[in-house]
């Protein structure tokens, strides 16, 4: 029996994107003439029920930012779209973007008619250059069509979606510097409190979704929450795209049930993943981008769900899954997620912008083999600095796949010490 | 979060309770119990920006640590300022901070003022754990008034805060990211032809040694031990509040008396006061509006006492460059003076004279050297000193200025009244103007010489004088985007002003860019007490009472505005082109 939903991706590939004619054959806009007869409130507490915890990575719960937002006093109250997918090995969210594009405005919209918004935007990566202009494309689509613009579906309700571009920055994929950047300002993350559900936008009271998140807000008001939320499991309901990539069989986009499927079936299942490419062995796997955690084959029996995740010290993060066979050393990795750190910091806060740099010091002297038992030491203290003092989610979450190897393949940075490293220094046939 | 602050709100802190309006700090709660948490970035006066992480504290609520500058007490629960964690955080970033530092404390212009020699100290910090990042970018000194040593840069932010969010000006701003984040002007153009003033308030809000005043003592060292000069030194009314300062006496202390014998110990000939020429400015100033007042000249006519002042009209606002008053601000009209009066009255040639002045401010140095300030047939002033560097120079002299006699100014530029006093406080040129030019048109003496209307920290003060019938609207602001706010309601014709008063540093010199460091609102206002404390003990509190002013116009200028006094005290401006 197949283990993959078809849920959030069920119209993917099979409707022209640009169409609302398509998109309504589908079951497209429904959820949206069901929400506009409803209160306010039953639509939050079918959010709260469905147990959806937020899709971009940090996984907050999305009923309780919508709860929080609707207590907020102040108009106007703006809807925001972050569609910045920037973690690497993600583009779970370039799926719904490019192939069913108006599930990400229903559930936009229905947002919108929840806080009573007159003006939603979605920032787009900028590297997503065709897909904006298909997107314009969808809302003058839908706009035509009278579920866009002024009195939607002749409910009295206006609202609409402005697309801004993305320019390359990872740090404007945080919700404060996105927020910065569609102001036209730097794109640096800003100093919390306040937060943004108080002064978001234009310093206006804002929600800051993900494109998952609101393309299962009509899936939710639809099936109702708890339907979605039985889809997952415990905390954590519904489907979830996952992008697996790297050296698995299948580079693809999949959905699945949250506790479901197992990270194991994730990567060697056939309609997922299919098993590590060229017959090698799995060393390791990056879950959730490069802010997240590296899983280890001895923990691929855990269920892809976030409380199983988390007793393993892992996540789902923004859905990514990076598989890496044996030819990759651990510490050159991590080299790589440090380079990519050091230059995607914004550089406002010190453990960041300095702290980056000295892990890549450190790192370098275990790749060359001149590190010292000082330096884990040392590694272990900025890691935790950096978690623990850094001002946004870029900084503290930086060091998240160093701590996984530190604590699960410490014995690799030893024999790194050592000169020993089966793929840095191989040894040849007579074990010289 | 609701912040009310009519509520209290009660944390724990350490194990102790304190009670706090909602709406305060981590910070400011922990100093209300005797707890100081270290800070860098932070600075009362300004915004929060959080960057340097050192103020980080243990919240029960939160599995990271918090920020205790920017965090407020009513989202927090128990609070802890000095765990393991907090320590092992603090010390963790200033190595990070010190690793990329080029640490010759032995030569930096900050030294032993320094805010992170100062943590690094109280953090045991001797050996860096960490690899130095360290490289060198070349030092700024483009300009005659401000240095700045990117080297030395900890990127806390504070000089931008204080040129966006205090001064408006704008002139310098973050660039770039990550390891490459630093803080400069746009596309590096040389600060003088940027939007800056040079009022230095950048440099009072550098924590370390990235910014400061051009260092002149040497030059003043060299004329003090050359016997061919004669030597003489003014000093700005502001100096003599904030000096005490860098020599432990309480805050606002007048030290008027130990100052001026410090100088003396220094060897300067004379020791003479810039309040003298304050009165002069009175003269010249007040003539200057009865005669735009009854001629119909240009309205509001806008003090010109201050040079970052001066520059930010020249740059920002040329196209009102006629009502700046013409006259030249005391420290140069000093110059002009005493090169020429003073000089003719002594026998010494004009050569031979040396003039030094000591002054709040750090564009003085730039005002100095401005080719329009020659009147004299030389450079009216030859090097302008700051506070700070007084106060150099008194240490490197093996004084202690709270252990010096006092002792008074020389004669005959060192006799002042208390309106020249109140020269160094925002509000002070204004009163002394209308308790002078009251007394002068209306003949009468007013009965309260404390216009107090004009006194005090609000951002526009305003207020308004009768003279014989016709009445007079003023307005005193300080601080360059106040002075904004009004230049811009002048250009859209909705001010009916006659005079105002404008500072550029925010409450006047008393907070000047020149002053000791670590200057707050707080002090600026027991500076100002201070001053209005001299002016209330003068025997003479009106400029044209002053004998020695009334003694030089009938020896030497003649009247106020005359063909000598235009020669010589008045000033005309050029436009300044910015990038």
């Amino acid at each position: 029996m197949s283990k993959s939903l078809s849920l959030l991706s069920k119209r993917a590939g099979k409707i022209n994107p640009q169409s609302v004619e398509d998109y309504v054959s589908m079951g497209g806009f429904s959820a949206l003439k069901k929400a506009l007869t409803m209160e306010k409130m039953e639509i939050i507490n079918e959010m709260l029920d469905a147990n959806l915890l937020g899709r971009g990575g940090a996984a907050y719960p999305a009923g309780k930012k919508w709860k929080q937002l609707y207590n907020i006093e102040g108009e106007p109250k703006y809807i925001v779209c972050n569609a910045d997918e920037g973690e690497p090995g993600t583009f779970k969210d370039k799926l719904l973007l490019k192939d069913d594009p108006m599930s990400i405005i229903e559930g936009m919209i229905i947002a919108g008619y929840v806080f009573n918004s007159q003006d939603g935007y979605i920032y787009i990566r900028g590297e997503y250059r065709i897909i904006q202009e298909k997107f314009k494309e969808s809302l003058e689509a839908c706009e035509k069509a009278g579920y866009l613009g002024d009195n939607i579906c002749n409910s009295g309700y206006s609202f609409r979606i402005h697309v801004v571009s993305g320019a390359g920055a990872y740090v404007c994929g945080e919700n404060s510097g996105l927020l910065n950047s569609i102001e036209s300002k730097t794109g640096r993350p800003r100093v919390k409190p306040p937060h943004l559900a108080e002064v978001g936008l234009f310093s206006k009271p804002t929600l800051v979704n993900n494109v998952e998140s609101f393309a299962d807000v009509p899936l939710i008001v639809e099936m109702g929450g708890k339907a979605f939320a039985e889809l997952g499991s415990e905390g954590d309901g519904g489907s979830k795209l996952v992008s697996i990539c790297g050296n698995s069989v299948n580079r693809k986009v999949v959905e699945v049930g949250l506790g479901h499927v197992t990270l194991r079936d994730l990567i060697y299942d056939e309609e997922f993943g299919g098993g590590i490419a060229d017959g090698k062995e799995l060393k390791f796997y990056h879950l959730g981008g490069q802010s997240g955690p590296i899983g280890f084959p001895e923990q691929l029996d855990t269920p892809y769900t976030a409380k199983a995740l988390k007793k393993e010290g892992l996540s789902v993060g923004s859905g990514a899954l990076v598989v890496l066979d044996e030819d990759m050393c651990i510490i050159d990795y991590l080299l790589k997620v440090c380079e990519f750190f050091i230059h995607e910091s914004c550089g406002k806060c010190t453990p960041c912008r300095e702290g980056n740099r000295h892990v890549h010091n450190i790192l370098t002297k275990f790749a060359k083999g001149t590190a010292t038992e000082e330096d884990f030491e040392r590694l272990e203290r900025l890691s935790a600095t950096m978690a623990l003092a850094s001002s946004c989610g870029l900084g503290q979450a930086a060091c998240t796949a160093l701590d996984s190897c530190l604590k699960h393949r410490r014995a690799e940075f030893e024999a790194h010490m050592r000169g020993e490293c089966p793929v840095c220094f191989p040894k040849d046939k007579e074990g010289k | 979060m609701h912040i009310d602050p009519n509520k209290m709100v009660t944390i724990k802190i350490d194990g102790i309770p304190v009670t706090v309006p909602s709406g305060t700090t981590i910070l400011e709660a922990a100093a209300k119990i005797g707890i100081k948490i270290p800070t860098l970035c932070h600075h009362p006066d300004m915004t929060v920006r959080a960057f340097c992480r050192v103020c980080v504290v243990e919240d029960s609520w939160s599995r990271r640590l918090k920020t205790a500058c920017n965090n407020y007490v009513d989202e927090c629960g128990e609070v802890f300022t000095n765990t393991p964690k907090v320590r092992m955080a603090r010390k963790t970033i200033l190595e990070m901070i010190l690793a990329n530092h080029p640490q010759d404390c032995l030569s930096c212009p900050k030294s032993g003022k320094c805010e992170l020699q100062t943590l690094a100290q109280e953090y045991n910090l001797k050996e860096n754990s960490f690899d130095s990042v360290f490289t060198r970018v070349p030092k700024q000194e483009d300009n005659p008034a401000l240095v700045r040593d990117m080297s030395k840069c900890i990127k806390c932010g504070r000089c931008v805060d204080a040129c966006q969010a205090i001064q408006g000006t704008n002139a310098i701003g973050y660039q770039n990211r990550s390891t490459h984040f630093s803080i400069g002007t746009a596309f590096d153009h040389p600060l003088n032809s940027t939007a800056c003033v040079l009022c230095g308030q950048c440099v009072a809000a550098c924590p370390v040694g990235a910014l400061s005043e051009k260092d002149d003592t040497e030059r003043v060292w060299d004329a003090l031990q050359n016997p061919d000069l004669h030597v003489v030194v003014q000093v700005a009314p502001a100096v003599r509040v904030a000096i005490g300062d860098d020599f432990g006496l309480p805050k606002g202390s007048v030290a008027t008396g130990s100052m001026v014998a410090a100088m003396r110990r220094l060897g300067f000939d004379k020791v003479f006061d810039t309040n003298f020429a304050a009165d002069l400015t009175i003269m010249e100033e007040g003539t200057e509006l009865l005669n735009r007042l009854q001629n119909g000249g240009k309205l509001p006519m806008i003090t010109s006492c201050s040079p970052g002042w001066v520059n930010y009209v020249e740059k920002v606002y040329p196209d009102m460059m006629d009502n700046l008053s013409s006259c030249k601000s005391p420290q140069q009209m000093f110059g002009a003076i005493a090169k020429t009066y003073y000089a003719e009255k002594m026998g010494i040639p004009k050569e031979k004279m040396f003039v030094v002045s000591i002054m709040p401010c750090i564009a003085k140095k730039y005002e100095c050297q401005r080719p329009e300030m020659n009147d004299s047939g030389a450079q009216d002033v030859d090097v302008v000193l700051t506070t700070r560097e007084l106060a150099k120079m008194i240490r490197s002299r093996g004084l202690d200025l709270t252990s010096l006699p006092e002792e008074e100014f020389d004669n005959p530029l060192g006799l002042a009244s208390g309106a020249g006093a109140i020269f160094g406080t925002s509000g002070g040129v204004m009163e002394a103007a209308l308790r002078s030019v009251y007394a002068i048109v209306t003949g009468k003496e007013a009965g309260d010489l404390d216009f107090v209307g004009v006194r005090g920290h609000e951002a526009i003060k305003e207020a308004s004088l009768d003279l014989n019938g016709t009445t007079v609207k003023v307005a005193v602001t300080s601080g360059l985007k106040n002075a904004k706010i009004l230049l811009d309601k002048i250009r859209a014709g909705e001010c009916d002003y006659q005079f105002i008063e404008v500072m550029c540093c925010p409450g006047g010199c008393v907070g000047g860019g020149g002053q000791p460091f670590r200057t707050t609102a707080a002090i600026k206002a027991q500076r100002m007490d201070g001053l209005y404390r001299i002016d209330k003990k003068s025997t003479y509190r009106q400029s044209h009472k002053n004998p020695e002013i009334q003694t030089l116009y009938k020896e030497f200028l003649g009247e106020p505005n005359g063909h000598k006094a235009h020669e010589l005290l008045h000033t005309h401006y050029t436009k300044r082109e910015i990038q």
